[in-house]
């Protein structure tokens, strides 16, 4: 009988830990090797690093990628990355009205003529988006339309700490090397790029269609473009954006060298940071709610105790 | 117990003046200070009291959530985030509400269990357990319509897959259809209808709970030992102090979980999908339900074959409401006499293996029913290929590297060829939840009917409080 709860009670773990998510065909994303700081149960960001991630969101992704439900004001509340005792109000943070101030918004309120003018943004403003609408997105980008990335760290994942974070880091930093790329021909002479893979069973060619880029973190389907066993069709898919962080891509205002890696981790914790501002709030609550309930739970099961102590049970 | 005197006696001359007006107070205190309790209540009796407070938290949670959330379809994804970035203390507002969905559900199954292992739906409880079943479909309905209101994906593509069932009913189900969603397709007026139904259906299943606490109330708790009180005195201690203190020590453990939930992992019991904005022209890859339904989607995706003129996809729906229809019917297919499972050695194993079962299912729910639990054999690789003469043929090989020249050699041919997968069998999802589904129903309509008629259970104790001395029997009582 005992075996059978035990049973029961395995299954029970195994049946709530499996719910969804059935593998896709995507290479597992992991952690940088120093994993993440705002990870665990007394995870905290670091906020030199949350910086310079909104500068590479700034100067590389931000031509693209809209954050519609971050305001510039966000940036400088607690919490925030730039935050500062001095402006308990994010609106008087000086360097959060320089950030909002750079940015040319088309004005939501007419003019006095009736007219929608472009005018600085102000930190009540949402982030300036790239594009109008998704139509403009598509046309600018070959049809693809790039997501806004508020919440893609929410949106990636299974939901445990530090799921999305690894996943922006896994595939910003993931792409093949230029060097891994090499040129073919088909019969019509026109050229093609293609990948050369010969890692244990995985062995072949992966043509790179024109316009998309080959990454292993991408979930997706490359069957399609696999000259090779399709039984072990690499794992990764196609997207329309190409590896953005090339070394020194930006240069950091703190003087930290401005590696791959570096910008990818940075990105990640400032993206991670934007989709749950109030994660470290929830973290900080969490130790004194639960210590209250502890307690309340011990005082309960002692008065438990006594008051049960002369009824048989 | 409805047998038992009040002991109710008004002090103030407020009270004896209300009280030959309105017996309000006189009510609570017999329910909840006064009420004879079995004094052998286990702690999976406590899940009671735990729904009781899930259900107030996310009335409590969902009213004030409702004061900033917008049900239109071009606002409700930004306004839940805004609820989180923007409302004071709106992330606890919203993670409790979407993680106590779970810890309501959990509860939920629990108590059931218990109530299946302990036999609380035989006489004279039947009417108690039914208004159970009617809260457990409208805590299902409830759920299903609020996992639309923060309109991501898979609200949106859920949606889709649960109102489409309804297609499947013959003559009526595609006016039914159009009728829940107020239109064609999911849209604005669908969102909208879901959120006020979402807010209305938690306030019948508090009526409801009423009734329920009131069908207690009437015959008085089952126990463990499912032998009825017959000496108040001796079998029985008021529910205050004895339970309230018993219960509020489990609903406190309970919110331990529930806490460490929403503080440490809040989305862990979502999908990610969700924080994708619905859009109807892409479909997710896998649509898949909270885990809570996830027994039943396996129920209606285990069905894949037609039975005379009944399709599939009908037959599945017929056994997916099926599985829960069957647990109204209980009372009756039950034929044992013995209540509590301590007493049937038999009906135990079975149980043991239905709870098994149910939590298989939850797995298969969760995966794809396509995808190989056990293998047997290799995928082999497969050549068609079509000659210029238009014969076709098939060529199975087992390595890559044969097929790859066979492919080339009939290329040289001015042929057609392309490799594919040749799946080798296996044992899949789908069957190992078709087996479950076989096991589901069997359990309600074969086993327990049959058992109670065969089973030679073991002896009940003459009364609960000789079981609750249990070993110390033999030191004597008094």
């Amino acid at each position: 009988m005992k075996l059978y709860r035990l049973l029961s009670a395995g299954l029970g773990a195994l049946a709530l830990t499996l719910t969804a998510h059935a593998a896709g065909g995507a290479k597992h994303p992991h952690p940088p090797k120093e994993g993440w700081s705002f990870a665990g149960p007394l995870g905290q960001f670091d906020m030199a690093s949350v910086q310079r991630g909104y500068q590479v969101y700034r100067e590389v992704c931000s031509s693209c990628h809209s954050m519609k439900l971050l305001s510039y004001r966000n940036l400088g509340e607690p919490g925030g990355p730039f935050y500062d005792a001095m402006y308990p109000n994010a609106n008087d943070n000086p360097l959060v009205k320089q950030f909002a101030m750079e940015d040319e918004i088309l004005s939501e309120t007419p003019d006095e003529y009736g007219d929608y003018q472009y005018r600085p943004a102000r930190p009540s403003d949402a982030f300036r988006s790239p594009y109008p609408n998704e139509e403009a997105a598509r046309a600018a980008n070959g049809g693809a339309y790039p997501p806004d990335l508020s919440v893609i760290t929410k949106a990636r994942g299974h939901g445990a700490d530090g799921d999305g974070a690894n996943y922006v880091y896994s595939l910003l930093s993931g792409y093949p090397g230029f060097d891994e790329i090499l040129f073919g021909e088909d019969e019509n002479g026109e050229p093609y790029d293609y990948f050369e893979f010969d890692d244990g069973e995985e062995q072949g060619q992966l043509i790179q269609p024109i316009g998309q880029y080959y990454n292993p973190y991408m979930a997706g389907d490359v069957s399609a473009y696999w000259d090779g066993d399709p039984r072990h069709t690499p794992k990764g898919g196609f997207l329309a954006m190409g590896p953005q962080l090339m070394p020194g891509r930006v240069e950091y205002m703190d003087g930290t060298e401005a590696t791959v890696e570096q910008m990818a981790i940075d990105v990640a914790q400032f993206l991670q940071w934007a989709g749950d501002p109030k994660q470290v709030q929830r973290k900080s609550l969490a130790l004194p709610a639960l210590i209250y309930l502890v307690i309340l739970a011990g005082l309960l099961w002692f008065s438990y105790q006594r008051i049960w102590r002369k009824v048989g049970h | 117990m409805s047998g038992h005197e009040s002991t109710y006696t008004p002090k103030t001359g407020f009270e004896k003046w209300l009280d030959s007006r309105l017996p309000i107070v006189r009510l609570a205190h017999d329910s909840f200070v006064d009420f004879p309790t079995p004094k052998n209540l286990n702690y999976w009796y406590t899940f009671g009291g735990i729904l009781a407070i899930c259900l107030a938290i996310q009335i409590i949670t969902g009213i004030v959530l409702a004061m900033h959330y917008t049900a239109t379809v071009d606002e409700a994804f930004a306004s839940v985030e805004r609820i989180m970035r923007d409302v004071p203390y709106g992330w606890l507002l919203r993670y409790v509400h979407a993680v106590g969905a779970s810890m309501f559900f959990l509860a939920v199954y629990v108590h059931m269990f218990r109530g299946l292992y302990y036999g609380s739906y035989k006489a004279p409880r039947e009417v108690l357990w039914l208004l159970g079943c009617v809260i457990f479909l409208l805590m299902m309905a409830t759920a299903f319509l609020g996992y639309m209101l923060p309109w991501g994906q898979m609200s949106l593509h859920g949606a889709n897959v649960i109102i489409g069932l309804f297609g499947a009913i013959p003559l009526i189900g595609e006016g039914l259809q159009t009728w829940l969603m107020g239109g064609p397709s999911i849209g604005n007026q669908t969102l909208q209808r879901f959120f006020s139904l979402h807010y209305l259906l938690p306030f019948m299943i508090a009526g409801v709970v009423i009734l329920h606490i009131w069908a207690l109330h009437v015959p008085g708790n089952n126990n463990p030992t499912g032998v009825e009180v017959k000496d108040v005195e001796k079998d029985t201690v008021p529910f205050h102090p004895y339970y309230t203190v018993k219960d509020g020590f489990a609903i406190v453990l309970f919110l331990i979980i529930f806490a460490a939930f929403v503080f440490y992992a809040p989305n862990v019991l979502g999908h990610a999908d969700n924080y994708i904005e619905a859009n109807p022209l892409v479909t997710p890859a896998h649509i898949v339900p909270e885990w809570y339904l996830l027994p039943f989607y396996a129920i209606l995706r285990a069905i894949t074959f037609d039975i005379g003129p009944i399709s599939a996809k009908l037959l599945g729906v017929i056994f997916m409401f099926g599985s829960i229809a069957v647990l109204f019917a209980l009372p009756w297919l039950d034929t044992s006499k013995v209540k509590s499972m301590r007493y049937r050695p038999v009906a135990k194993q079975f149980f043991f293996g239905f709870v098994a079962a149910a939590l298989l299912l939850g797995w298969c729910g969760a995966s794809n029913p396509d995808d190989p639990i056990i293998p047997l054999g290799d995928d082999k690789l497969q050549v068609a290929y079509t000659t210029e003469a238009g014969i076709d043929g098939v060529a199975v090989f087992a390595g890559y590297e044969d097929a790859a020249a066979f492919r080339s050699e009939k290329l040289a041919e001015g042929a057609t060829a392309s490799i594919s997968i040749k799946k080798a069998p296996a044992f899949r999802f789908i069957h190992l939840a078709q087996i479950l589904t076989a096991y589901y129903f069997a359990y309600f309509l074969i086993i327990l009917p049959y058992l109670g008629l065969r089973e030679t259970p073991k002896d009940e104790p003459d009364a609960i409080h000789k079981s609750v001395l249990g070993s110390a029997a033999a030191v004597p009582a008094e």
